[in-house]
């Protein structure tokens, strides 16, 4: 099955094309440690899902570029030619001139309707390329005006166009410190939007990745294209093809299918984010090598105690004693800074991943008493490395991992809307105080449905 | 194309107007080397066929033929077009840009704006249709002009209320130079407070500027050079200084040094819509996230590095030490003093090789001497341009909509006060068809109403943060 990705404003458009370069390099300039028979498979399998391989010499990505302004839009569509390994559809994007600055209401409530059809147009023709669809994957900044607002508005439109379609939105969490100083009313528009038409949200933080790119990756001037293909690299461990059934014999083929079905039994609990290691300078991977047991032991430490990566992780942390009888949220102390789960996912790719022992992440002790451990988790294998790396293991998690991100954007936006500042360029496009109270009101909501797991 | 359509009105708007596509023409010529007109070069000009003499058709793709700029030139005297006109950009406009007259406005805001206002409406609509029927995308209007005089005071403001009747949605930017106290026009504070009143109403951003302060940073780069220090050396054809004593040269052409920098302002403030970058910062953005209430629009700007004004050969300042000066009084191009006043929002708008590591380092390292309003204690919007000004590998503007503004207010409303009570030169206005007492009135209301406002966000300051109780959900 084939997913159809939509590359939403600046950030979604540089993000998507990194993501495209890290799936076509993972599957041309690296040698995968496995057999030849399991190599042609997962390219196979990748191919399918990503790329069109029509009249074209090279591959050609199924996606759709959106911008309400012209320069990314032009230089992505000829930094992806310019590589060699594969394209973008060269008629499969959409852009204006004026952009929406910075302007959520701009977005959602004029460039949205102003321009639906066409995109949807764009979107259908992606859509007829594939032989079966297998679901949208939408990649948006929730700081701007055109990824959130006319983002926002795009996903609604595929949720109605498309009512049985898996949709899962990459939302780009800004700089705490700000890019954007209306950021924190944009977020809160995009999600509340986002909540009701969408499957799932995977977030990466920007805080968090140039903490990576700082500490880990030891780049010294960070660029945005540095912590974009950090965010591509992360991703790629998770939608490059996977064994999801144990002993399964083919790589599963209904990624977001499988990805909703593991992380989303609940639709008040959407929020899902994700964690990969090792990471490490390229030239480094030469002289590294783990283990499986590491891996999984550091891997679970940073669930636990919602450690954003490798480094810097609180041992002290431990999941709670024995669930009491009663099956009350408020009787079970939860340790300080402890990290209840709903669900969660572990990806492992690299040889020897057959024998690694996961039983200390189907603990009881780490998920909310009113779901079975049995199934809230699970785990997704292939032997086949990925992207340079002997072994790479990922979570992604519908956990508390974001509830304190969430907060803090929520309160930030609260302060000011409660002086009222900016809130005249939304209500100059149609966006009222009712329609900010409604916002707040969702986000409030899912914020005490995630504290009290 | 997506268009920034400058009007220059009045003497000064037109010198500095003069400036701006001279610097712009330098900076695509230094950018764009195969001579292909490009999307960039379409923002501030025309492509057009001159081959066959006279004004041809527009070309839209291809190698430039003959650049235009996309401009209104308007001045209600010819003195300063004509020297345009036979300098040597005079091939970069033509007659149907430029609305003139002879007379002049007299340093009276009424001639300029009732007047001649009525007078030119239909020429200047007409004019302004046609050029804006080439372009796709109209993003902003800029009106470049003085406050203190006639044309560009009155006539200017004029031009702003007309852009608001009929292009209501393109933003509208206004760059005005504010008089000094020991300005020589006597009227100035009548004409300033008449026109702020229009600022008020009808302008999405206006950047004030300071002859003071922009003589100040001409001094400074003077004394770098004439100093001997940091092995500064002129390069040929300096605006600022000539091959013999420096001095002699700022005497004849005091204000085009001036003038530069407010030229630089306007460059560097579209360069993210023209060049590319990591994190483009357009137009609109500048106004959704500078101006946090309608009214609260006046931006205090320092430009950094000084010395892409003076065509100096200066070693870079290290990167860090650029954003120290961007804040800095020395570098503003109003007197000001944002560190003791309120932050209500900033704009960093970086040019050349700078990363966003570059900029949050910056940001973390000069955030705890500024004050920042309650509710926006993080409001930074920043944009990065890979493509640095001319022979700099980098620059920074900042943009700042600080209380600091309060007290120039207040001393324009004191000299304007000071010749209102006595009723001075009143009679020269109230002559004019059209202006009554009442328009006297309204102006001083409109910026004593101005000025409470930014009093109440300075009461604000330094007072607890508490902060709003959050909605509670019923569980």
């Amino acid at each position: 099955m084939s997913i159809v990705t939509v590359q939403l404003g600046q950030c979604g458009n540089q993000i998507g094309h990194e993501v495209f370069n890290a799936i076509c390099s993972d599957i041309h300039g690296t040698p995968g440690l496995c057999s030849k028979k399991e190599n042609e498979s997962y390219h196979d399998a990748c191919k399918e899902r990503f790329f069109c391989e029509e009249e074209s010499e090279v591959p050609v990505a199924r996606a759709v570029l959106v911008d309400m302004e012209p320069k990314v839009i032009s230089q992505t569509l000829s930094l992806a030619a310019r590589s060699g390994y594969w394209k973008y559809d060269d008629r499969s994007h959409f852009c204006q001139k004026q952009g929406s600055g910075n302007n959520w209401a701009n977005g959602y409530s004029v460039h949205g309707p102003r321009h639906k059809e066409v995109i949807m147009n764009l979107v259908q023709k992606e859509a007829e390329k594939c032989d079966r669809l297998g679901g949208f994957f939408t990649i948006m900044s929730m700081a701007g005006g055109t990824g959130s607002g006319l983002g926002a508005f795009v996903t609604q439109c595929l949720r109605d166009a498309f009512p049985t379609s898996f949709i899962l939105n990459h939302v780009i969490w800004p700089y705490s410190t700000g890019e954007v100083i209306v950021q924190n009313y944009n977020s809160v528009l995009t999600l509340s939007h986002l909540y009701q038409s969408s499957d799932a949200l995977l977030v990466h933080e920007n805080d968090v990745i140039h903490k990576i790119c700082a500490q880990l990756m030891n780049i010294k001037q960070i660029s945005f294209r540095d912590v974009n293909q950090v965010i591509a690299h992360q991703l790629g461990s998770v939608f490059q093809p996977t064994y999801t059934a144990e002993g399964g014999l083919h790589y599963s083929r209904n990624l977001l299918g499988e990805l909703m079905e593991t992380l989303v039994p609940h639709p008040e609990f959407k929020m899902l984010g994700l964690r990969n290691i090792p990471q490490m300078p390229e030239n480094s991977l030469a002289y590294s090598t783990f283990s499986w047991p590491g891996l999984i032991k550091h891997l679970r430490q940073m669930l636990i105690a919602n450690a954003k990566m490798e480094e810097g992780i609180d041992w002290q942390v431990r999941p709670p004693g024995p669930v009491s009888s009663i099956p009350s949220s408020h009787s079970t102390k939860k340790p300080l800074h402890f990290n209840t789960s709903i669900a969660n996912l572990v990806i492992l790719r690299g040889k020897d991943m057959h024998s690694v022992d996961l039983e200390r992440f189907r603990d009881p002790s780490l998920y909310t008493s009113w779901l079975n451990p049995q199934d809230a988790f699970n785990a997704w294998k292939t032997p086949r490395a990925f992207n340079k790396y002997e072994k790479s293991a990922s979570l992604v998690s519908n956990s508390q991992f974001l509830l304190k991100p969430l907060d803090n954007v929520v309160g930030k936006a609260w302060n000011m809307f409660a002086s009222k500042a900016y809130i005249h360029q939304y209500t100059k496009f149609g966006i009222e105080e009712e329609d900010f109270l409604d916002s707040f009101t969702a986000l409030e909501q899912v914020i005490s449905s995630y504290t009290i797991l | 194309p997506r268009l920034s359509l400058p009007f220059a009105v009045g003497q000064c708007g037109n010198q500095v107007g003069c400036r701006f596509w001279d610097l712009a023409l330098r900076e695509h010529a230094a950018v764009n080397k195969k001579g292909i007109y490009d999307e960039a070069l379409s923002s501030f000009f025309r492509n057009v066929d001159t081959r066959s003499g006279g004004d041809g058709p527009d070309i839209y793709r291809g190698k430039i033929c003959s650049l235009k700029a996309r401009a209104l030139l308007i001045d209600m005297e010819e003195g300063v077009v004509n020297e345009i006109l036979q300098g040597p950009l005079r091939d970069v406009f033509d007659s149907k840009q430029l609305i003139t007259d002879v007379s002049g406005s007299g340093n009276n805001w009424a001639v300029g704006h009732k007047l001649y206002g009525c007078q030119y409406r239909e020429n200047i609509v007409e004019k302004l249709r046609k050029t804006a029927e080439h372009c796709d995308c109209l993003q902003c209007f800029f009106i470049i002009h003085s406050m203190g005089g006639g044309t560009g005071s009155g006539l200017g403001t004029f031009v702003l209320n007309l852009l608001e009747d009929e292009f209501p949605e393109v933003y509208r930017f206004v760059t005005s130079v504010y008089p000094s106290g020991e300005d020589d026009v006597i009227t100035s504070p009548y004409n300033s407070v008449l026109a702020m009143k229009e600022l008020n109403d009808h302008a999405d951003c206006v950047l004030p500027i300071e002859n003071e302060s922009l003589f100040d940073i001409v001094n400074k780069i003077h004394q770098m050079i004439n100093s001997g220090k940091l092995g500064s050396t002129v390069k040929q054809n300096s605006l600022v200084t000539s091959s013999a004593g420096s001095a002699k040269t700022v005497q004849e052409k005091p204000f085009d040094a001036m003038n530069n920098i407010v030229a630089n302002l306007l460059l560097n403030l579209t360069s993210s819509a023209r060049f590319e970058g990591s994190l483009n910062m357009d137009l609109n953005e500048i106004s959704m996230n500078l101006v946090p209430f309608p009214r609260l629009h006046y931006l205090v700007s320092s430009l950094t590095p000084l010395y892409t004004l003076a065509d100096v050969n200066v070693p870079s300042r290290r990167l860090d030490q650029m954003f120290s000066d961007a804040f800095s009084r020395d570098h503003q191009l109003i007197q000001a003093d944002p560190k003791h006043s309120l932050y209500l929002a900033c704009a960093l708008l970086v040019r050349g090789n700078v990363q966003v590591s570059d900029l949050r380092r910056n940001i973390e390292r000069l955030k705890p001497s500024l004050h920042f309003v309650s509710w926006n204690q993080e409001g930074w919007k920043t944009g990065l341009c890979s493509v640095p000004p001319v022979g700099h590998s980098h620059s920074l503007l900042a943009l700042a909509n600080n209380t600091c503004v309060k007290p120039t207010f207040i001393e324009l409303k004191d000299r304007f006060m000071k010749l209102y009570k006595k009723k001075a030169h009143l009679h020269h206005y109230l002559h004019i068809d059209g202006m009554e007492q009442d328009c006297f009135s309204e102006a001083i209301l409109s910026l004593s109403d101005l000025i409470e406002e930014y009093d109440e966000l300075d009461a604000t300051k330094g007072g607890p943060r508490t902060d709003p109780p959050r909605l509670k959900i019923a569980v």
